[in-house]
């Protein structure tokens, strides 16, 4: 199966005569030094991945890491210096503005952080803009518009314009527009950064409804952790530019690349994120064969209670193969290291 | 355990930097005292008077021009272009006034009489504003009847609506151009700023040359006056969208166009209606002061009143335009609300909305109709309301003028003695060249290098217009009014921002004052001092007033409160809080309305020419009124423009280097 989103060896460089930093040897220089030398910025460096259909990719990082630029290159908001980008096998950089267009009129759509919606116009005809903009007759695009606004739960509010709505209900709106124009690729810029932190809960959970829901791939771009591990099937970790890491969130917790991504896990609750797979010994021809049996993607906390329960050692069966054993006590490390993580 | 009431860094620092004075007053009390001292010497020498009638050979060969100019009318390009603009204008004009205005012949009457004209602009004013303004306008214009002006009103909003319309329809594109092109804005922004520089009374003279007089040269220089505000504010109103709806728009896949019509212009549409208003009251204020050059209107009762001294009369015609100023006003600010309450009403209103102003749009009609058949709804009927009002004025203002010429000739002797003199002295009595590089060392001082080159080329330019002393003349009244008014916006704006009640009393009022042309300034002040070079300083204080006030009272209310804060709670006095951290933290503020009060004063300190205010002013009036003192006039006006554009650049520098941006 293609890649639904393949990005390869993307750069993107800001400042003057940008082009020639690409294939220079100050492209391999550290961003201050570059920045001193030449006054360009390398805000995305030399990155590459693989997004498949369906799936949910987080890119990761601090503010200043690349993280908009990188997801604004996808569709050409901002013009890549260098470097692959194809959308369903096709090549993003090369399309005419008239496909460019097209491309993102029905293919690929974005949320962003702050909204972006337009103040003079009603919930129903921001949601209904990018139809709109499509040549959609005003009957049929209020219907497809109305059906968006049902979905993210903003019944009722219709006719209300932006300012009349509470931040998490904008980013509803912002959500409904771009799922309106039906896409295959959904980009999110930090798109619950600014709503305050309960709010932004029920919003990852109305994601992650939605991706149930309509199964669309999407691009989600964050600097919380948390929630990167909560949406994300596999995580991308960029730091000034470049990637440092591409994995699930176990393997990320599990193995982290260095010390800036031990440094980003550190106080994440393993138990919740590590599964079986990483926990487990090789089993020995002594081990009761009376355990439990579990796969090995099991995520540890959910095994622990099962686990804990039972007097035998939990038996790890992949492809009705046992591939490993997990103890109580591993368990319990698991666990309690985290404890003394969170005193 | 002692408390320290410092919140954030930010209060201590504030108040440290304030410690480290720049030694910028010590150099300017430096070059004064320098200049005085060569001036006790060389006092009355090279000081290039030139007598009220002199003329030089420049000036007569600018007035030959005119007469080579006329006389190339058949061969010459650019006078065929204008020349056929003014026609095109004239018969526009003309047709607009025998629509409303003027008698159409071979009717008596115009051919929309009174009756039509106030149905047909109470029913766009509560089209376009709602019906309080509705009420507002047909008052207006009744008072424009009753007052017996009401030909010459109308001509007024003619020639004002005409030039509007030009502007905008000429504007708006530009401003869309300038908006989304850095090339543009780099191009038009220096042209913007001299239009806005140029005092009003400057374009009259040279636009006679192309357009005559009359209805074509007044339309022609309102609309080139009226031009910048739009385009500048419309401009900054499509830039000033929001990045991420650009952006977010952007990413759905809009066309260029789309983004445009359907993004950029109704998030600006606010914005631009501001641009239109100010556009709409700019060419109001040159519609009257186009007079000078025989355009029709309430302007030319004023200045025949004015150069008769006929206060009462005058008073009159300033009310109306006054009126009219407020009307415009209020409507078109209305209209910038109105625009959003009724868009956001919903369906149902928007129905009810069309309804009613279908209905009363065909009352409007049969009223038309009945102004068209009847002459009793033709014809204004007379009043002699008008004539008793001017009559009542004239012996009210000869009584002020009598019972308090002790106090009004004690300030007039006072500030004449105390400011004007020395300074006129220092300034005029100096040889040329003394007094251009003092002036040259003060541009320095205040506006570093560039100011200072920007201040030598204007006074070379200044020299060349052979009107030297006349300019130094002029350039003291303008800095005796300046200084006055700078006096004025400190007191007030100081009160204003301490005090929010009084703010809220006075900004109202700041706000109308804002709006008038200056045209009706000079009346009473007039009335109260009579034609001398003073009178044309009050009016121009009274006319610099609110704008530097409000300025004032906006940069200390600038001032970050934690500051304040911090000053209060190290235990400064109110007087300490206002002269060692407010009024310095606000010097952006003070240096802006300074920059704003030296221009709106040249321009008065011009017009009052008209009431004794001599030099360049009565150059300028002469130039109108005389063929042969033309090129003279056409000198004065060059002088007037280098000393506006020496004098804002030179502040404005001085405003960039204490980090404050005139916009
Ligand atoms: N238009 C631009 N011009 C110059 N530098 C930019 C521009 N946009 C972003 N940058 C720089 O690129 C880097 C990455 O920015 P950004 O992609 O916004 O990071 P993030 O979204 O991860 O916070 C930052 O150092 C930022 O200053
Ligand atoms: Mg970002």
């Amino acid at each position: 199966m293609t890649a639904a989103l393949s990005v390869d060896q993307l750069w993107k460089v800001f400042g003057p005569r940008a082009d020639k930093i690409v294939g220079s040897p100050d492209a391999d220089l550290p961003r201050a030094e570059l920045l001193d030398r030449t006054g360009c910025t390398a805000a995305v460096k030399d990155v590459s991945f693989d997004v498949a259909p369906g799936e949910v990719f987080v890119v990761m990082g601090l503010s200043g890491s690349g993280k908009s630029t990188l997801v604004r290159c996808l569709t050409r908001l901002i013009e890549p210096t260098a470097g692959e980008v194809l959308l369903d096998g096709e090549d993003v950089r090369t399309m005419s503005d008239a496909r460019l267009r097209e491309l993102r009129r029905t293919h690929v759509s974005m949320v962003f952080q702050h909204f972006g919606l337009l103040p003079h116009r009603q919930v129903l005809d921001n949601i209904a803009y990018g139809l709109e903009i499509r040549g959609m007759k005003k009957k049929q695009r209020h219907a497809r518009a109305q059906e968006m606004v049902d979905l993210v739960g903003l019944t009722g509010n219709e006719r209300s314009y932006p300012d009349q709505l509470s931040g998490g209900m904008q980013q509803r709106v912002g959500l409904a527009r771009a799922l309106a124009v039906d896409p295959t690729v959904m980009l999110f810029d930090e798109p619950f950064s600014a709503l305050d932190p309960l709010i932004r809960r029920d919003m990852q959970a109305e994601v992650i409804r939605l991706h149930h829901e309509v199964g669309k791939t999407m691009v989600f771009i964050t600097h919380d952790l948390a929630e990167a591990l909560k949406l994300g099937d596999r995580i991308l970790i960029m730091r000034d530019g470049e990637v440092v890491q591409v994995g699930t969130a176990a393997e990320i917790v599990a193995a982290p690349a260095d010390d800036y991504v031990r440094d980003f896990v550190s106080d994440v609750p393993r138990s919740h994120v590590l599964t079986l797979r990483y926990v487990m010994r090789d089993p020995r021809p002594d081990d009761s064969s009376d355990g439990l049996v579990m796969g090995p993607d099991t995520i540890v906390r959910e095994a622990a209670h099962a686990a804990l329960t039972s007097d035998h050692p939990v038996r790890v069966v992949d492809d009705g193969e046992l591939v490993g054993i997990v103890d109580d006590e591993t368990i319990l490390r698991v666990v309690v290291a985290e404890e003394a993580v969170l005193a | 355990m002692s408390v320290t009431a410092v919140r954030g860094g930010s209060g201590v620092e504030g108040i440290g930097s304030l410690l480290r004075r720049p030694p910028g007053w010590l150099l300017g009390v430096a070059v004064l005292a320098l200049w005085i001292a060569a001036w006790a010497g060389l006092r009355g020498n090279d000081t290039l008077a030139l007598p009220g009638l002199g003329r030089t050979g420049l000036h007569d060969w600018f007035t030959g021009l005119k007469g080579d100019l006329i006389d190339s009318r058949e061969s010459n390009v650019l006078m065929q272009v204008t020349g056929v603009l003014a026609d095109l204008l004239a018969s526009i004009g003309g047709w607009l006034q025998e629509l409303v205005a003027q008698p159409a012949f071979p009717r008596p009457v115009p051919q929309v009489g009174w009756l039509g004209v106030i149905a047909v602009a109470a029913w766009l004013s509560h089209a376009i504003a709602g019906w309080r303004i509705t009420l507002l306008v047909v008052a207006s214009f009744l008072s424009f009847g009753l007052l017996g002006l009401w030909e010459d009103s109308l001509d007024t909003l003619i020639v004002t609506f005409f030039a509007v319309g030009i502007a905008l329809a000429i504007g708006l594109p530009l401003a869309v151009w300038m908006a989304t092109s850095k090339t543009v804005t780099t191009l038009l922004t220096p042209v913007l700023d001299v239009l806005q520089t140029v005092p009003a009374f400057i374009y009259l003279l040279p636009l006679t040359l192309f357009f005559g007089i009359g209805l074509p040269a007044a339309v022609a220089a309102t609309f080139l006056y009226a031009l910048a505000p739009v385009v500048r504010i419309a401009a900054h109103g499509i830039r000033s969208v929001a990045a991420s709806t650009l952006e977010a728009t952007d990413s759905l896949g809009q066309t260029g166009r789309q983004r445009l019509l359907q993004v950029q212009l109704p998030m600006a549409k606010k914005t631009i209606i501001v641009g239109i208003n100010q556009t709409v009251m700019a060419a109001l204020s040159m519609a009257t002061i186009a007079a000078f050059v025989d355009g029709p209107g309430l302007g030319q009762p004023v200045l025949r009143a004015l150069s008769a001294q006929q206060v009462g009369t005058a008073f009159v015609a300033g009310f109306c335009i006054v009126i009219m100023a407020v009307m415009l006003d209020r409507t078109t600010t209305a209209a910038s609300v109105r625009a959003e309450t009724v868009a956001r009403a919903g369906g149902r209103d928007v129905r009810r909305h069309r309804i009613v102003l279908a209905v009363s749009g065909a009352a409007a009609l049969v009223l038309v109709y009945l102004s068209r058949t009847y002459l009793w709804a033709a014809e204004f009927p007379d009043t002699d309301l008008g004539s008793s009002v001017a009559a009542a004025v004239q012996s009210g203002a000869d009584w002020v003028t009598s019972t308090f010429d002790v106090v009004t000739s004690g300030v007039k002797n006072q500030v004449t003695a105390l400011l004007l003199n020395p300074l006129q002295d220092l300034l005029a009595n100096s040889p040329w060249w003394l007094a251009a590089v003092a002036i040259a060392a003060f541009a320095l001082v205040l506006g570093g290098v560039r100011g200072c080159l920007t201040a030598g080329v204007c006074l070379a330019g200044i020299y060349l217009t052979d009107l030297w002393n006349d300019s130094m003349v002029t350039l003291t009244m303008v800095l005796v009014a300046t200084l006055l008014v700078m006096v004025l916006a400190v007191v007030l704006g100081v009160w204003m921002a301490r005090r929010p009640s009084v703010d809220t009393v006075l900004r109202p009022v700041l706000d109308a004052g804002q709006t008038m042309p200056p045209f009706v300034y000079l009346i009473p002040a007039l009335l109260l001092f009579g034609p001398t070079r003073f009178t044309a300083i009050v009016a121009a204080v009274i006319y610099a007033a609110p704008v530097a006030i409000k300025l004032v009272a906006d940069g200390i209310k600038g001032v970050s409160p934690t500051t304040v804060e911090a000053a209060t709670a190290a235990g400064s006095t109110p007087w300490q809080v206002i002269t060692r951290v407010q009024l310095p933290m606000a010097r952006g503020g003070l240096v802006l309305a300074a920059n704003q009060g030296l221009l709106f004063v040249l321009s008065m300190t011009v017009i009052g020419g008209l009431v004794g205010a001599g030099a360049l002013g009565y150059d300028s009036v002469l130039g109108f009124s005389q063929g042969e003192f033309f090129g003279k006039g056409i000198a004065a006006g060059a002088a007037i423009v280098f000393l506006g554009i020496m004098l804002d650049r030179v502040t404005r520098r001085a405003a960039e280097r204490t980090g404050a941006g005139v916009h």
